[in-house]
């Protein structure tokens, strides 16, 4: 029910939308359309006109005593029918442009709202159904802009003019036709819907099947391995059986509609026929039509033969339109509420500028890059206050749950001073990649607070927040394009000497220089040519470009074998050198040179300290590192 | 037309079905032509006498009806055939690829694999049923609705003979001239798609960098081009309806006022009724409209032909691996031999991956492999259970070479535990009975019990039936290494092969496992990948591979002695145990 209600309400917005956004184009389409329909719809009257006009009375007192009418009548079938041929023409290239600029603009639209969404949306929704919206969502609304909306306008309008035509001609033939129709409508809606049904359990058994097939498919390998084929192949015939069985059901049902459709068409055109031919038996039998009583005739019958098959065929046309118009409004829904989902809340106000500091150690803005940085505010009497930048970091008595009360993290308290390397270390879960997202706004803090060079992070922009610090994560997240392009990404206006430098910091130049086209070799979906451990290099490689004052490594070495480990580390100890760093590691090779290890368990700071402190407590890091304990 | 003849095959048992649907519509269509015409006699007798009246209305009802049931039947039987023909399709695609070997696998990917068994056979199924019965109707439709003109107006009939192949042609122009735009659109689509699911999956690293605007930009310019290429297709198909209605006016125009002149005997071609007249539209409407279903019917089938092949492509690809005849079921032993082996994973690539590999690992002994990410451990024992083929060289095992075993045997009897391993939904038994159908509940208990499964597994409230999600994902990595482990043990194995497959297990638990293989499986050859240095010390011989060749063999000790690589790789796992002391 309530679904219902928001299709109904997505189906106004959506033809509000495409209005609003071309309204001029619009009121062309529906004009033409209008046009168009009327032209079609003629045909009948010319005929019934041609036959009652010029042919009956041509037969009785000869072909000159009706050419005016005759030429009369051709010229009128000329004009109307050459604006008919120019309407679907205006309206058919009209639509080819705004249907896709419309959806255009949807996919702007939704793109931008996304972007703008805070990454708890991504979180908490699949990503394949938030990639269906670009895909199937924005299709069904392609199809209904392009074919269904323009069938039903078009319909609408066959209708209204054929029967005005029809009542024109013969009111008594209207009926038959009018009750024709309502049992077309009822069929429809019974086979129809039985149809539905049957389409929704092969959707689910399709789903289901397709499923299976991925899971088995994609483990192939295994299942080869273990010499599973045959199994594998049993049970993926028993699925694809029901997908059969359900299949010619649907089908069935969707199949003999247009069939059936037509054959009433075809009794009506009997029908029409017979009754038509009867009432020109009975003599005096007088036609009634809008324009009073006349004669029954073949002129009669045969107009309305060819518009009553006119408005069965809008109606049939129009019954297949439904279940596209269906997907399409829920389509619609889906897509307008991603772009009315809340875009990331941001108060902060104090930005990132580049500073210079004069010898006595005040400091001033610049527009230039500097090195330096500072935190530009306002204070309270409207003077602007810069601070600088740096990277000190402090959490006071955080609290945190992602669900409001699933507390994750309870009372952490860190400072971590400008320059420190900081490293976590606990099983999955515990916390470790939390904390960091807390830090960069990702998520916000649920009780407690951050401080940043002392100054509370909501306060600052969440950009410019961001601006100052990089995360490398474990899921290295590379785009479509060249090598070089996705180390620049780290810094849009980098040069090839910052590229390459950044690439040796990291240990990726060898390998970089090995492939096929160097640095201009392209990456495709998420660099699935290259190894997870190159992979890692590159995104180190990018994060090096960023140059941030702080660091947040997060499992950034974990698939990269300890030797070739140890070289990069020498890049990235250059990187962090005067650097406060943040490292989430499961290697705990990784971990022992930090200033200050915090071991976290279920959320909770349980022992800090340096790795030699911590070894000779002999607690929890002391079993871990004894390897004691499961870090995953 | 190769490509057809091979999605042929797969029709069989739908064959019946598939001829009633198109017989059924043939009749159906003649029916519908009979129609008009014998509507013509009666619109001609309408008026005139009642006898002839109830006489073609009788006719018309029949022909109604029967045309009806054809309708009715041919439906089902499309319906039946389509399904049918389209679960015949995926059978076979299914089974070709159990069939493949790991390089086929890797030809195509595994997603690619899934798109086509999935996306592809959707849109054949789709046009399948539509062009067993529009294909089929449409030429017909268009055949009868020509010859009935001729029958009743020679005269006035060949406006629809000169109008079919010009509106014909005009057709075909604007599809063959539509469909390249269309397949560069979707290659397009896919593009801005893909940036899209990037977006999504690396919205993190996006928000990392700030780079918010840079990407909408990026997005917007792949989107205008996308509306661009749409645009300029769906411009060239805009023709196609105002070239039919023009057509079919010019011919209602023509109709008429010939129509006009006959009748009335203007002109002296012959007789034509009232009645003819307006048949003679009627069959004008089916001739042009048959047209436009046939362009329908076009684009349909040009869209179909990539997925066509990209099917076709999986039916005749030859698996590169195959059992010989006369194939040995028996592996004497765990013996395992390289002879002059040389390796790259396809004909095409320049470099070895493995290059004069020579090695002799004996029954029982347990073997340790250790080097840097990209020396190809991995690409070494993948030929043992010959999941590849040597490009050159020999493998023996149990002094056979491989190629002479069954492969069911040889895979039954060399268990391989994969890096990038997988589970399946379904419950922690079933998973387990991956590795052996008719295990004994004692059994899975035995091999959970040497993988250090067994304790965790009891933990669960529902033990051995605790269901797993696709891909194990509600047990940590850990975990799902120790079940694989025990799954890759109920196969009762003569050689057993550990491609880093207790990464994330605990260096405690990792070596109480390797302690178990040792104690219960004292015959069976165990080969440890690893990068873990503790993990292969004790081990009877340690290979170092380095860039595809074996750079030292030998002991733990006599490794740390004279192998400078093994040297290193121990160095970064040590040192700084004391460096802060």
């Amino acid at each position: 029910m309530n679904n219902n209600v928001n299709k109904v309400s997505s189906m106004k917005r959506l033809i509000k939308y495409i209005f609003s956004h071309n309204k001029v184009a619009m009121t062309a389409v529906i004009t033409s359309i209008f046009v168009s329909a009327v032209a079609s719809s003629a045909s009948g009257i010319f005929l019934f006109l041609l036959i009652n006009n010029v042919i009956t009375p041509a037969l009785s007192s000869g072909f000159s005593s009706v050419v005016g009418t005759f030429v009369s009548i051709i010229v009128s079938m000329a004009v109307v029918y050459g604006l008919g041929v120019l309407s679907s023409f205006i309206y058919s290239f009209v639509i080819a442009k705004l249907g896709q600029s419309t959806l255009n603009s949807l996919r702007k639209d939704m793109f931008a709202k996304m972007e703008m969404l805070p990454v708890s949306y991504f979180d908490s929704n699949k990503h394949g159904d938030i990639m269906s919206y670009y895909t199937n969502d924005i299709d069904a609304i392609r199809q209904f802009i392009s074919q269904s909306m323009i069938q039903i306008i078009n319909t609408v309008f066959t209708l209204v003019i054929l029967t005005v035509a029809m009542l024109i001609i013969s009111i008594w033939l209207t009926i038959v036709v009018y009750v024709s129709a309502v049992v077309m409508v009822f069929i429809i809606k019974r086979i129809g819907g039985k149809a539905t049904v049957n389409f929704v359990k092969q959707q689910d058994s399709t789903a289901k099947l397709e499923g299976f097939i991925e899971e088995i498919i994609g483990g192939e390998k295994v299942v080869k391995v273990f010499t599973h084929e045959a199994a594998s192949t049993a049970d993926f015939r028993k699925l694809n059986h029901v997908v059969k069985d359900d299949s010619v059901k649907a089908n069935e049902f969707g199949n003999i509609v247009m069939p059936i459709l037509s054959s009433i068409g075809n009794y009506m055109y009997v029908l029409i026929a017979v009754v038509g031919g009867i009432f020109c038996l009975i003599s005096g039998f007088k036609n009634l039509s809008l324009t009073g009583f006349s004669a029954m005739n073949a002129a009669v019958i045969v107009s309305f033969l060819s518009m009553s098959r006119s408005f069965g065929q809008s109606i049939a046309q129009v019954s297949q339109q439904t279940s596209m118009c269906a997907m399409a409004f829920a389509g619609a829904d889906r897509v307008f509420a991603l772009i009315d989902e809340e875009p990331e809340y941001d108060d902060g106000a104090i930005t990132l500028v580049n500073v210079r500091k004069t010898s006595d150690g005040t400091l001033s803005e610049c527009t230039e890059r500097t090195e330096t940085w500072g935190w530009k505010g306002v204070n309270s009497n409207g003077e602007t206050i810069l601070t600088e930048l740096n990277g000190n970091i402090v959490l006071n008595h955080v609290d945190f749950g992602y669900v409001a009360d699933e507390i994750v993290l309870h009372d952490i308290c860190i400072n971590a001073k400008a320059g420190e390397k900081m490293a976590f270390v606990g099983a999955t879960g515990a916390g470790k990649t939390t904390i960091t997202n807390l830090i960069n706004r990702f998520y916000d803090v649920a009780d407690g607070s951050i401080f940043y060079d002392g100054i509370n992070i909501k306060d600052i922009k969440k950009a410019d927040l961001r601006r100052s610090l990089t995360v490398v994560l474990q899921d290295t997240n590379l785009f479509t394009g060249t090598v070089k392009e996705n180390i620049s990404y780290g810094k849009l206006d980098a040069n090839d000497e910052e590229i390459y430098s950044a690439a040796k910091t990291a240990n990726a130049y060898d390998f970089i220089e090995k492939l096929p086209n160097g640095f201009g070799t392209m990456l495709s979906s998420d660099g699935a040519n290259l190894s997870q451990g190159q992979r890692q290099l590159l995104s180190i490689a990018r994060a090096s470009i960023a140059d941030t004052p702080l660091l947040i490594l997060d499992e950034a070495t974990s698939s990269i074998d300890t030797r070739t480990e140890k070289l990069v580390q020498k890049g990235t100890d250059k990187l962090m050198d005067g650097r406060t760093v943040f490292v989430i590691a499961h290697r705990l090779s990784t971990v022992r040179s930090s200033d200050m290890i915090l071991v976290l368990d279920h959320g909770r700071i349980i022992e800090e300290g340096n790795h030699k402190e911590l070894i000779s407590k002999q607690g929890t890091y002391y079993q871990l590192y004894t390897g004691a304990f499961e870090l995953e | 037309m190769i490509t057809l003849k091979i999605l042929g095959k797969s029709l069989r048992d739908n064959k019946r079905d598939t001829l009633l649907s198109v017989l059924f519509v043939a009749l159906e269509v003649i029916c519908e032509c009979t129609l008009p015409f014998v509507m013509a006699r009666l619109i001609d007798s309408s008026g005139v006498d009642v006898n002839s009246l109830v006489i073609y209305g009788v006719i018309l009802v029949v022909l109604a009806t029967v045309s009806l049931f054809c309708g009715i039947k041919s439906g089902k039987c499309a319906a039946r055939a389509g399904a049918g023909y389209s679960a015949n399709l995926r059978d076979d695609m299914f089974v070709a690829i159990q069939n493949y070997s790991f390089a086929n696998i890797d030809k195509f990917s595994s997603s690619s694999l899934v798109t086509r068994m999935t996306t592809d056979i959707t849109n054949i199924q789709n046009s399948f049923s539509i062009i067993i019965r529009i294909a089929v109707r449409v030429p017909l439709m268009m055949l009868f609705s020509i010859i009935m003109a001729f029958v009743i107006s020679p005269s006035l009939a060949w406006i629809f003979l000169l109008c079919v192949p010009i509106l014909g042609g005009i057709i075909v122009l604007i599809v063959s001239k539509a469909t390249p735009t269309f397949s560069k659109v979707f290659a397009r689509y896919d593009t801005l798609n893909n940036s899209v699911h990037e977006n999504i999956k690396g919205i993190r690293v996006v928000k990392t960098y700030v780079r918010e605007d840079y990407e909408n930009k990026k997005f917007a310019a792949s989107a205008d081009a996308v509306t661009n290429d749409f645009v300029h297709g769906e411009k060239i198909v805009a023709w196609l309806t105002p070239s039919m209605n023009l057509f079919m006016y010019v011919c209602y125009i023509v109709i008429s006022v010939l129509g006009a002149f006959i009748i009335t005997g203007k002109l002296g071609w012959g007789v034509l009724t009232t009645g003819d007249l307006s048949s003679l539209i009627t069959y004008g409407i089916n001739i042009l409209s048959s047209l436009m279903m046939f362009a329908m019917v076009l684009i349909m089938m040009t869209m179909s032909v990539a997925s066509a092949k990209r099917i076709a492509e999986v039916l005749v690809e030859q698996s590169t691996l195959t059992s010989p005849e006369n194939a040995v079921k028996e592996v004497d032993n765990g013996s395992v031999t390289f002879n002059n082996v040389s390796f790259r994973y396809s004909l095409s690539a320049t470099n070895d991956v493995l290059s004069n590999i020579n090695l002799q690992i004996n029954s029982g002994e347990t073997i340790g492999i250790i080097g840097g990410t990209g020396s190809s451990k991995t690409s070494l024992v993948n030929l043992i259970s010959r999941l590849y083929d040597v490009t050159s060289g020999e493998v023996l095992v149990g002094n056979r070479n491989v190629k002479e075993y069954d492969l069911d045997t040889l895979r039954q009897k060399v268990s391989v535990v994969l890096q990038k391993n997988v589970l399946f939904s379904g419950t922690i038994e079933e998973n387990l009975r991956w590795g052996d159908e008719t295990a004994t509940e004692e059994e899975m208990i035995d091999a959970c019990k040497i993988a250090h499964a067994d304790e965790y597994i009891k933990s669960f409230p529902k033990g051995y039936q605790t269901y797993l999600e696709e891909g194990g994902i509600n047990l940590s990595g850990g975990q799902k290494q120790r079940l694989c482990i025990a799954r890759a043990l109920l196969r009762k194995p003569k050689i057993i092969i550990f491609d880093d497959s207790t990464s994330a297990v605990d260096t405690k638990t990792d070596a109480l496992i390797r302690k178990g293989l040792k104690d219960s499986l004292p015959n069976t050859t165990k080969i440890i990948i690893t990068q873990r240095i503790s993990s292969v010390e004790e081990a009877d011989k340690i290979v170092v591979l380095d860039k595809g060749e074996i750079n030292g063999v030998g002991i733990h000790e006599e490794l740390l002695k004279n192998n400078e690589i093994y040297r290193d790789i121990n160095s970064t796992q040590t040192e700084g145990d004391n460096r802060n002391e």
